[in-house]
């Protein structure tokens, strides 16, 4: 069977973003840009199926500028065999996004289709729930298991929840998306990063699927935080426990 | 046009989650409705009929909402959409679950996490990990919102007197079905409504030591148990225990921080808590920058000194 595997670019997750004077952005001149780390467990999570026999094609999918193509060249060299690039300089919001997925899994007619949880920038947990939605398919998100029986028709997913964990069984085609527990994503080695430049990497526009992207949310100002000062050094203990009951007053 | 905020339960109690999304509903200043749908939810409907500020209480009753599955709840809520400008629940793993196939069936964006409302049409919403606060407007007919529990203080449980109706379910989907739940059992506070939180990291070195270490201080100061993403890898404690980004967001009266370095991940986690204490014992570790009292020491060391006095 296919999987379908959706990877955002995204600013690297070490790097600690600057809010733009100006309140309209973040400042994303010259910053390093990496695939969200929850898609890489997603295609870790596909390869590793196929590595197992169960899954026969890893098709990575990505939405976005030009650039994206280099997220999927990663992709590639992690193991996906094939990529497809949405290209397009508009912002895309989650739900744009879930119409361009559903459209390529029109295309494609994977059985299984394998997001990330939450990408990193936007913080937004919704495009794998969207997605099933507009498929019509059931999802489990928050996966940190994931079995799959073809010959059944269906996949069995471990989630994290609030309260712990909790185990679903999904008729196929189905929406899974990955928690960080779902296995620990390999390195791109170099001879892998070489074979992913031969390998096929399509791109599309939205056009070209019928999507119209247009946003819906208008961002109208991006501003820090307030800011938390870093108070006071106690010596010890003691001071500590004076400190807590008769300066904060947070214990009795 | 009328508020639907989605109840949060377990189908005997209603979760105070729900307490912080009403109070975000409150701000939006229409009338609210509360949606309890589970199976044999008579308990939960009654008290959310209680819950100060909700106007009626509909309620659909069927086996297939006992689980709470994604599907079922999605289709459900958008079966009886009509007539609400505005759908909330609380961004739990159940709402963020169930709120985008909500917003997708409606050909609506869905907004996370909102930690203010600015009007009924605009919001505020955290962005890369806290380190931003966006405010976006929506341009949708229905506005479909997940509310950071941490941003709105709860309304109270009791003092209302809504009424309750029947809902029709909608048909079952059939697609999902629930094998089985292991929750995490402890007699402790639930992080999310702490008042004092301990948190431990990597430092702690095994499950034992977190344990050993940290139970009889949590004890002491009737305290939840929390834990950085590197201690929940590291198997020391269950997934549940994860404070950030993309574990649990707390803001606490007290929250104290034991060997836990303080990455931007974690601090999205709890930077909103009152009073905030690092015990590490390197002076360098980035949890300092946001802690109002910290002690650089050996933890194996002050823990024990700590939990004897008090
Ligand atoms: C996509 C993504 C999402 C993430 N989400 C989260 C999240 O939700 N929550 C989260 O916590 N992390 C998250 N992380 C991980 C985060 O980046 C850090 O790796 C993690 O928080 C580190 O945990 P730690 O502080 O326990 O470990 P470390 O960074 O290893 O810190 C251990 C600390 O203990 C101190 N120490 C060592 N020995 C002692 C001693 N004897 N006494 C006192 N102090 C001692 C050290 O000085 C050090 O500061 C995420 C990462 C990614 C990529
Ligand atoms: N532009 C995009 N291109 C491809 N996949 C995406 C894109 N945006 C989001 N996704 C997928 O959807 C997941 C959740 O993103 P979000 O809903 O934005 O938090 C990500 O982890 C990706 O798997």
């Amino acid at each position: 069977m296919k999987v379908l595997v959706p990877i955002k670019r995204v600013v690297d997750f070490n790097v600690k973003v600057r809010v733009k004077a100006d309140g309209s952005g973040i400042d994303l001149a010259n910053v390093k840009m990496a695939m969200n780390p929850f898609d890489e467990i997603a295609v870790e999570e596909a390869v590793r199926q196929k590595e197992a026999g169960v899954v026969t094609e890893v098709v990575a999918v990505s939405c976005g500028v030009a650039a994206c193509q280099e997220t999927l060249r990663t992709a590639l060299a992690l193991g996906a065999d094939r990529g497809v690039l949405v290209e397009t300089d508009a912002e895309l919001q989650p739900l744009a996004v879930a119409k361009l997925l559903k459209a390529i899994v029109g295309k494609e007619a994977p059985q299984l289709v394998i997001l990330g949880k939450q990408a990193i920038d936007d913080d937004a947990n919704q495009t794998g729930q969207m997605l099933a939605a507009l498929l019509g398919w059931s999802q489990a998100t928050f996966a940190s298991k994931v079995v799959i029986d073809a010959a059944a028709g269906h996949v069995t997913v471990t989630r994290e929840i609030d309260g712990g964990l909790e185990t679903l069984e999904l008729k196929l085609p189905a929406v899974v998306t990955t928690d960080l527990r779902l296995n620990e994503p390999r390195y791109a080695t170099l001879p892998n990063i070489m074979k992913a430049k031969k390998k096929p990497l399509e791109t599309l526009k939205p056009e070209d699927l019928g999507v119209d992207v247009s946003p819906r949310l208008t961002t109208l100002k991006v501003v820090e935080p307030p800011k938390r000062t870093a108070g006071v050094r106690v010596a010890d203990v003691a001071q500590l426990i004076d400190k807590l009951k008769n300066e904060a007053k947070v214990i009795p | 046009m009328s508020i639907l905020v989605i109840a949060e339960h377990d189908n005997a109690h209603l979760k105070t989650a729900t307490l912080n999304a009403v109070a975000a509903a409150v701000k939006l200043g229409s009338e609210i409705h509360l949606l309890v749908a589970g199976s044999g939810c008579d308990a939960v409907a009654e008290q959310a009929a209680a819950v100060a500020g909700v106007a009626k209480v509909k309620v659909a009753d069927a086996a297939h909402y006992a689980d709470q599955t994604a599907e079922n709840l999605a289709a459900l809520i958008h079966a009886h959409a009509g007539g609400y400008s505005h759908i909330l629940a609380a961004a739990t793993s159940n709402g963020k679950n169930t709120l985008p196939r909500v917003a997708a069936l409606l050909d609506v964006a869905q907004i996370s996490d909102i930690i203010a409302v600015e009007d009924a049409d605009t919001f505020v919403r955290p962005i890369y990990a806290g380190n931003a606060l966006a405010t976006v407007k929506s341009a949708d007919a229905v506005k479909v919102i997940t509310v950071r529990t941490t941003g709105f203080d709860p309304v109270s449980a009791v003092g209302g007197s809504a009424t309750i109706e029947t809902l029709a379910s909608a048909s079952d989907q059939g697609q999902a079905r629930l094998i089985g739940r292991e929750i995490t059992k402890s007699a402790r506070p639930e992080l999310g409504a702490a008042k004092v939180i301990i948190s431990g990291g990597r430092a702690l070195g095994s499950g034992e030591a977190y344990r050993q270490l940290l139970e009889p201080l949590a004890d002491k100061l009737g305290a939840a148990l929390g834990a950085s993403r590197a201690a929940v890898d590291a198997g020391f404690v269950p997934n549940d225990y994860q404070v950030g980004q993309t574990g649990k967001i707390v803001a606490p009266q007290l929250y104290i921080a034991i060997g836990i370095s303080g990455a931007i991940q974690h601090l999205a986690g709890m930077k909103d808590s009152k009073v905030i204490v690092a015990i590490n014992k390197d002076p360098d570790a980035p949890i300092f920058q946001v802690a109002d009292y910290g002690l650089v020491a050996d933890l194996f060391q002050v823990i024990p000194e700590l939990t004897a006095a008090l």
